[in-house]
């Protein structure tokens, strides 16, 4: 029997590797990039859960516009990496220390 | 009708004084002094109107003329008090005031600053007006202000003087210490009675009485006491009393026409007015009372010693001032309101000519003003001569003259009252008038008798003032002569002031001295079986042995006298002590407060030492700007997780 | 019981390929694990009857945005080794921050509940449920003018993306307008006085 507790934790866990993966990759731009999109799919897995529970279609909604913003986000993050590496030759994110105080 | 007349009276110098202040330059000096002089002469016709209306029995006149503001149930006004002791006062005020501006035309005439003059001494005579006219506190105050004003633009009227400014400054300075004491006065008037009306205040004035408040804790005080107290600092200030009396002297620094108007004849007298004035509130504490006394008695004997050392002849008339403004105050503190004022109208006669006469003097000695380069001038200024010698006859009290009513009378009062301290200052005046008759026939004996010390150039040039100097001479020394004569049954013996000065039945001094008072005959009669009369007389002869048959003894005295003569010329060291304790106290504490509170901890810690930790603090946080992207994630991801357990812990 | 083995088994393959993600070692395989959790995460969106949305993620995110990170990675010549250096030198702490998450979210549903009871399943659907046809009309009606807004995002992001990776090569010939514009007759026409042939 499938309760909401369980798509609950299964985007919690999703959510933590997500975080994970950004203490790991922390160099790694488009892996860094991924984690972001992981993390997105853990909030959208509790927004459909919720919604399926509660019977309310609002949540579903929600995700669409999430999924947009996700899209465009991801598409000028990798607009900005492409830049990036034409600059740098280098998508390490320990070269980017201009802002350094 | 009298309203109008009452508005009229302090408008008619305010008016003139601003025409001959703002429009001077265009009405020319003969426009100047004509306007200021219509103004003053129309004030003092209406004035004589006003105590004859007073004297046929007219009403009492109190009523608010314009409410400036309501503020809390506090209603301040300007209104008019007209009764007999105001009728009074105006009548002397603008008297002096009159015979002053006349004066002035010749003793100014070849000074830049004329128009401004007549303009100072117009509006002093509107502001004088207004204080002795007021009929509550606060218009009382802005008067007080206002003469003060008018007095510190006057010492210092010869402004690229260093010492005019150095003596405005100090006389301005010395009159905020005895101002605040005065406002505080008003302000526990007005807090204890709510208004700041003198009827309103003395009709409360009993239940203030009731009140007691405590002053650096553990000293409980009845409040009257402390408020009338306050109020007679802010007269001590005003009217030159020990320890304040240190700027007039200094005042002489100003033109001679002020000197006799403002620092002898009237302003310096407000106090000894106001003082009358609050009597409802004085005799209700016999403390307060005592304290006047004191003061006034101190000032009355010790500042008269130090006219006989000066050598200045303004600076004498100076000091012997002070001096008769301390009888005025010993009148004051034994309930002999009646007494002062007398004095304050006799003095205001025969004080205004002495200064004017020694304007006189001045002006024929080309502004020299020590006496040792005088003597002799008898005969080169005769009207000059006769009116002072007929001012210091006045002075001293010589039987007949204005000056031995009122004097006599005082020290009489004083020698029956019975108030705290009464014996010293029974001593202290009656020892001041032979002092009195020493110094100013020293003063009258070196200018006018003996060898004539002038150089010869000076000499050449000797010769009697224009009229317009020696006419105001005249004029003020007919009252001098007679005013004592014809006003001293009524004034102080009758009922004139019945109503207007309030007299506990235990204090009324004058009263007592009125059962035996048989007409002016009898009066003077009476007093050569006191020993006032001899002791004018003796200071008489020792000034006319010490200063014009025997000189040379008077060096010696000197030589013995030594030490005495030191701390006379120091005028016992009361500069020294203001301007090394007091000034010097507030520098060092201002320097204190400027090199340790500001530079130190506002500059250094608060200022400086705020921008410098936030700069450490900026450099310490700098580190955690590493730039790198991924220490701002970590850092987002572990306040997230933090923020997430804190809300789960609250909740 | 059915549904509940199909969760299981997705989600234990979700899980894995989401630790797939993180831990590869190539960016291409990283990416082809992101494809594998989000079609998981479609199926396990269609057992909670979100049909629409399981398939617009199989179909945006697999069929566009994966393909423009394949696409990214493969264009971009990537040094993996260097990026690899120190991985595991914020391990502990990203383990630590992870399991702190987890343990704080299993708390809240499990042992707070939300306010509700947590032990139920979903609620029947009616009949003639259409998700499609409920998340449109939701869409169309209520949200209208964030779904336009949506739209807008979109369009600046394609804005966006192209104006930064544009080039500006030297030589490039394309068409200036501003300065066609601003061109003046006395630039470009000169008139020249030619004296007549002589007719001799």
């Amino acid at each position: 029997m499938i309760t909401l507790p369980h798509f609950l934790v299964l985007a919690g866990i999703l959510f933590s590797i997500a975080v994970a993966g950004i203490f790991l990759n922390r160099k790694n731009v488009i892996v860094l990039l991924m984690c972001i999109e992981l993390m997105l799919l853990a909030v959208n897995f509790n927004f459909v859960a919720f919604s399926r529970w509660w019977g309310d279609v609002a949540g579903q909604a929600f995700v669409f516009f999430i999924l947009t913003v996700a899209a465009a986000e991801s598409a000028i993050g990798l607009a900005i990496l492409v830049v990036l590496f034409r600059e740098r030759k280098s998508i390490n994110v320990e070269n980017l220390d201009t802002m350094r105080g | 009708m009298m309203q109008n007349l009452y508005l009229a009276i302090p408008l008619a110098p305010l008016l003139a004084a601003i025409l001959a202040g703002l429009f001077g330059r265009l009405i020319g000096r003969v426009g100047a002094h004509s306007v200021t002089i219509l103004g003053v002469g129309a004030a003092f016709v209406m004035s004589l109107l006003v105590l004859k209306d007073q004297l046929d029995g007219g009403a009492t006149y109190n009523a608010p003329v314009y409410t400036w503001l309501v503020s809390d149930g506090l209603t301040m006004q300007i209104g008019f008090l007209v009764d007999h002791l105001t009728a009074l006062m105006m009548v002397v005020v603008t008297f002096v005031s009159l015979m002053v501006h006349i004066y002035t035309i010749g003793y100014m005439h070849d000074d830049p600053g004329y128009q401004r003059f007549f303009s100072y001494i117009s509006l002093f005579t509107f502001a004088m007006l207004m204080l002795v006219m007021s009929n509550n506190f606060l218009q009382l105050f802005f008067g007080w202000e206002a003469v003060g004003l008018v007095s510190y633009l006057l010492i210092g009227f010869w402004f690229t003087k260093p010492s005019a400014i150095f003596a405005n400054m100090k006389a301005f300075l010395v009159n905020r210490v005895g101002d605040f004491g005065f406002l505080l006065g008003i302000a526990g008037v007005v807090y204890y009675t709510g208004s700041l009306d003198y009827v309103a205040a003395f009709k409360a004035a009993p239940s203030i009485a009731q009140h007691s408040m405590t002053i650096l804790d553990g000293n409980t005080w009845n409040a009257i006491t402390v408020i009338c107290i306050c109020l007679f600092i802010g007269a001590m200030g005003k009217s030159a009393q020990v320890p304040l009396h240190v700027w007039l002297p200094d005042s002489m620094e100003g033109p001679t026409p002020i000197s006799a108007l403002i620092h002898a004849a009237t302003m310096v007298t407000a106090g000894i007015f106001m003082v009358a004035r609050m009597s409802p509130l004085f005799e209700l504490s016999e403390a307060a009372l005592g304290f006047v006394m004191l003061i006034g008695a101190t000032t009355a004997l010790f500042m008269g010693f130090l006219g006989i050392v000066n050598n200045d002849i303004k600076r004498v008339v100076a000091y012997s001032t002070l001096s008769q403004l301390g009888y005025m105050t010993v009148a004051l503190g034994a309930s002999a309101y009646g007494a002062g004022i007398f004095h304050l109208m006799t003095h205001a006669f025969f004080k205004a000519l002495l200064f004017l006469g020694a304007g006189s003097v001045i002006i024929a000695m080309h502004h020299e003003q020590d006496m040792r380069r005088m003597g002799g001038l008898r005969k080169y200024l005769p009207i000059t001569y006769w009116t002072s010698l007929i001012g210091a006859l006045a002075l001293i009290g010589f039987p007949g003259f204005s000056g031995f009513f009122s004097k006599d009378a005082l020290i009489d009062a004083v020698g029956l009252s019975h108030a705290p301290g009464a014996a010293y200052a029974q001593f202290c005046v009656t020892a001041g008038v032979y002092i009195t008759a020493f110094y100013t026939f020293r003063m009258i004996f070196m200018t006018f008798h003996g060898q004539e010390r002038m150089d010869h150039h000076t000499r050449e040039h000797l010769h009697e003032s224009p009229w317009v100097v020696t006419l105001p001479l005249i004029l003020l020394a007919i009252p001098s002569v007679f005013v004592g004569w014809f006003t001293v049954g009524p004034v102080l013996f009758g009922h004139y002031f019945d109503g207007v000065i309030f007299v506990a039945e235990r204090h009324n001094v004058l009263g007592e001295l009125g059962h035996e008072y048989t007409g002016q005959v009898g009066f003077i009669i009476e007093a050569f079986h006191g020993p006032a009369l001899y002791l004018a007389a003796a200071g008489v002869v020792s000034a006319w042995y010490l200063y014009l048959k025997n000189p040379a003894l008077t060096d010696r005295i000197a030589a013995v006298c030594a030490p005495l003569i030191k701390v006379l010329d120091n005028k016992y060291w009361f500069d020294w002590f203001n301007e090394n304790v007091l000034a010097g106290g507030a520098r060092a504490l201002g320097r204190l407060f400027w090199k340790v509170g500001d530079e130190i901890v506002i500059d250094g810690v608060l200022v400086n030492g705020s921008a410098r930790s936030v700069g450490w603090l900026a450099a310490v946080v700098r580190h955690v700007q590493s730039g790198y992207l991924y220490h701002y994630a970590f850092a987002m991801i572990i306040g997230l997780a933090a923020m997430l357990a804190w809300l789960l812990a609250r909740a | 019981m059915l549904t509940t083995l199909l969760f299981y088994v997705f989600a234990t393959i979700l899980v894995g390929s989401a630790v797939g993600v993180v831990l590869s070692r190539n960016p291409v395989r990283a990416a082809l694990f992101l494809v594998l959790a989000f079609f998981e995460s479609s199926v396990l969106w269609l057992l909670l009857d979100a049909e629409f949305l399981g398939l617009v993620l199989v179909l945006v995110y697999v069929g566009a945005v994966m393909v423009l990170f394949l696409f990214v990675i493969m264009m971009l010549d990537i040094n993996v080794a260097q990026l690899r250096e120190g991985f595991t030198k914020h391990a502990p702490l990203g383990a630590l921050v992870a399991g702190l998450m987890i343990a704080e979210i299993v708390y809240v549903v499990w042992f707070r509940h939300l306010g509700m009871s947590l032990s139920v399943t979903a609620p029947p659907l009616p009949a003639n449920y259409s998700n499609t046809h409920l998340l449109g009309q939701v869409l169309y009606t209520d949200y209208m003018l964030p779904f336009e807004l949506a739209a807008i995002v979109l369009l600046i992001a394609i804005v966006a993306a192209i104006a930064l990776t544009m080039r500006h090569r030297v030589g490039f010939k394309k068409q200036d307008v501003s300065a066609q514009v601003a061109r003046r007759r006395e630039e470009a026409v000169r008139i020249v006085k030619v004296d007549a042939e002589k007719t001799s």
